[in-house]
């Protein structure tokens, strides 16, 4: 065994521009392998809190721009298993211009209810106290407040287009947590300051269970119980909502499906060919093996082996490569970008294709050398 | 001098496996890049044959869709008597109009759920629209909970033929007919009776926006700018056509990430390219010193290896756009950023994508190419002669 590594590592060093050149386009393909199972992760397999397991979301059954009456809240309430709810209303609207670094969520909500609702923020007790008990005020997330430069006594103005008026509001309290790149302000105030009764209206309930088991059932009573009102609703997982936004967006698992595949048809062929060209050269030298005493089998693995090797150099510079920038996109605290990251499912996803690459590209080429007939092979002059 | 080029045909073809193996290779990196192309040209002639300069959409100030918008009967009371507004059969051309989104699921996957924009709109408001043609059933009649639905939605929604019921508002509408716009994204919509949707989304007599259709260029500006002008209607216009070109952002994420894979894949390609040209010249080290004996100068080497390269890459360039060609005409989807809403449109692939996936390749050929090319060429006679 020890002899036959020592023979791929030599075999590895001897067309060095080859190898390096091999290598480094299979790194190319795992890394563009892994930034897509990123994306991917990042919109499917957005790993489920605590917290998020044990929250549903009511909206109109119809569509989410539909809105639903304010008093379902007392109702949906008394649903046995709802710990409790919070009202929350998309604002929309424009905060300076309509760039996208200017760009983030603002809803409006119950301020009494919403950090007992979304727990995993948190919010010093005297800047929540501020926030409840100022019309006018706003919470925001303390990553987006570093983004959008916003800092507590802030006032801000924002341009309404759901709505027809311009909130002007001011920063109470900074809250920290996962996914902090969202602002909260008063329900009331958007109420009493749209005249008709559609301010009064709610977009979504968030609810929060008293145990993520009873999930399933509670949706279920809440959607039944208004299954004949002039409004009916739908209730999912906060999970399930989420993954709406993305279902909307067209069909992007065949999207990623169908590059993911010429990725990897493409390193395919690339290492098949790679190791068809060092097999071809080395014909003469396969005779020699031969004739020293290898079998047919040692010769199959030598080939085997140098192609896996290369696919698993390449494989690991690959992953690393997938690591550092999504590292780096992470980093730059963009809505998009959140838990932009190469799961672990996904590094083994990556090695696991490098590796069915280097054997599934050799399979042929070792066969051919080892069937080659030893008196062929030594004759052969390329 | 230069080396014939039959010289690098016969070559290639010598090395057919090695050939079609680098060519499939630099092929799926074209077809990345074609393939996003053509969605992304299938969606801009969609929304570029959406709406007429001379129709403007009127919304509330800062509105960036209709959706958003909100246009009260009073305010559309004070817009509809101007004589610039073009006239038909007597009537003004001015259509107040209602949008809303209803939830469909895709005929081939149930649980593939998408926002399917709902447009109410007065008979004017289709008369407006020339593009839009019925193509089965007939139109709804107003007061009736009657839909017809766009030839996009009906090819991908489920639920969306005659006789269908689609829950909406607050009641069944039934599908009674099936309209073809053209390429436009009205083929995306479902229209119903501007009343009767109205009042079913509680809204009164408050729509979301109006279309206007001018007299002529001059009447249209003048529209314009009165509504900029008025601020006490709170009202702006836009041109329909640009409504519709400006919704192109929804594109930009798959352009990007398609753009990105289709570079860096090149990369690879050049890589395997590369490769695939140094083998080529170990192999014949013998023979490009017989072609230096022959009196070929190191510049005819160079030019040869580099067309070679570039035979090679555009033989892949070739076989990429073939790949991509059963992609024109299939129907496509999209989530409109804008709208809020599904954007159907046709797949489409066009000469330019084909010139610059042409292009692309010939580029991984010449990067590919130069440095093995560059060393055939600096190679001493003697030296290649004795090579094995």
């Amino acid at each position: 065994m020890g002899k036959h590594l020592f023979l791929i590592w030599k075999n590895l060093l001897r067309n060095k521009r080859r190898t390096v050149l091999t290598v480094f386009s299979s790194a190319i393909s795992v890394f563009l392998i892994g930034a897509l199972l990123s994306v991917y992760a990042l919109l499917y397999a957005k790993e489920v809190t605590e917290d998020s397991a044990q929250r549903l979301v009511t909206r109109h059954k119809v569509s989410l721009t539909q809105a639903l009456p304010y008093y379902y809240g007392a109702r949906i309430r008394s649903v046995d298993g709802v710990a409790n709810l919070v009202p929350m209303n998309w604002f929309g609207g424009t905060y300076i211009d309509q760039r996208p670094e200017n760009f983030f969520a603002r809803f409006a909500v119950d301020p009494e209810e919403v950090f007992n609702i979304f727990t995993e923020f948190r919010v010093p007790p005297e800047q929540l106290e501020a926030f409840q008990r100022d019309r006018q005020g706003i919470a925001i997330g303390k990553t987006l407040a570093e983004r959008v430069g916003l800092s507590l006594g802030q006032r801000i103005t924002i341009k309404g287009d759901i709505y027809p008026f311009d909130p002007e509001l001011t920063v109470r309290a900074i809250f920290e947590g996962p996914d902090d790149l969202q602002s909260f302000f008063h329900f009331k105030y958007l109420e009493e300051s749209v005249d008709d009764d559609f301010g009064s209206q709610v977009g979504v309930f968030t609810v929060r269970l008293r145990s993520a088991e009873d999930a399933p059932r509670v949706a279920a009573a809440i959607d039944e119980m208004f299954r004949n009102a002039p409004e009916p609703t739908k209730t999912e997982t906060e999970a399930a909502f989420q993954l709406g936004f993305i279902t909307q967006m067209g069909n992007v698992k065949l999207f990623l499906l169908s590059i993911a595949a010429a990725i990897v048809f493409t390193m395919l062929m690339v290492s098949a060919n790679t190791v068809a060209m060092s097999v071809r050269e080395r014909t003469r030298e396969i005779g020699v093996l031969r004739t020293l005493g290898f079998r047919r089998r040692s010769v199959m693995g030598l080939v085997l082996g140098e192609a896996v090797a290369i696919a698993l150099l390449g494989g690991a510079l690959g992953v690393a490569l997938t690591v550092t920038v999504t590292t780096a996109l992470e980093g730059m605290a963009v809505q998009w970008f959140t838990g932009f990251t190469l799961p672990a499912w996904g590094i083994g996803v990556c090695f696991g294709m490098a590796l069915v690459v280097g054997l599934g590209s050799s399979a042929l080429p070792a066969l051919v050398a080892a069937r080659t007939h030893t008196c062929d092979a030594l004759r052969y002059t390329g | 001098m230069p080396v014939p080029i039959s010289y690098n045909i016969r070559n290639l073809r010598v090395r057919k496996t090695t050939t079609l193996m680098t060519a499939l290779g630099v092929a799926l990196t074209v077809a990345v890049l074609l393939g996003i192309g053509t969605l992304v040209d299938g969606l801009r002639t969609s929304l570029e044959s959406s709406g007429s300069p001379l129709n403007l959409i009127v919304m509330r100030q800062g509105s960036t869709s209709e959706l958003v918008s909100i246009v009260t009967k009073e305010s559309f009371d004070v817009l509809k008597f101007d004589d610039r507004i073009a006239q038909l059969d007597g009537e003004p051309m001015i259509s107040h109009e209602v949008l809303s989104v209803v939830n469909l699921s895709l005929r081939a996957d149930e649980a593939s759920v998408a926002n399917v924009n709902v447009r109410g709109l007065p008979a004017v408001g289709i008369k407006m629209r020339e593009e839009v043609a019925l193509q089965q059933g007939r139109w709804f009649e107003p007061g009736k909970r009657e839909m017809v639905v766009g030839s996009g939605v009906h090819a991908v929604r489920a639920g969306t033929s005659i006789g269908d019921k689609i829950y909406f508002g607050r009641d069944d509408w039934e599908v009674v007919g099936v309209f073809s716009a053209g390429r436009s994204a009205f083929n995306s919509e479902i229209w119903v009776d501007a009343n009767l949707a109205g009042a079913d989304l509680g809204r009164g007599s408050t729509r979301s926006c109006v279309l206007i259709r001018a007299v002529d260029e001059a009447a249209a500006a003048a529209i314009e700018n009165r509504l900029a002008d008025d601020q006490r209607l709170a009202l702006e216009a836009e041109r329909e056509s640009e409504y519709y070109a400006k919704q192109m952002s929804s594109a930009e994420p798959v352009r990007y990430l398609g753009m990105f894979v289709a570079i860096i894949m090149a990369i690879g390609s050049c890589f395997a390219a590369m490769n695939t040209m140094f083998a080529a010249i170990a192999n014949r080290s013998k023979e490009i010193g017989v072609l230096r004996l022959l009196g070929f100068s190191r510049l005819s080497i160079l030019t040869s290896f580099m067309l070679e390269s570039l035979l090679l890459s555009l033989l892949g360039g070739l076989l990429g756009c073939v790949l991509i060609l059963p992609l024109n005409g299939m129907q496509g989807r999209i989530g409109n950023f804008i709208t809020f809403a599904e954007t159907t449109f046709q797949f489409r692939v066009t000469m330019e994508s084909i010139a610059i996936g042409l292009a692309f390749a010939a580029t991984m050929g010449v990067l590919g190419g130069w440095l093995p090319a560059r060393m055939a060429a600096r190679k001493e006679v003697l030296q290649s002669l004795g090579d094995s």
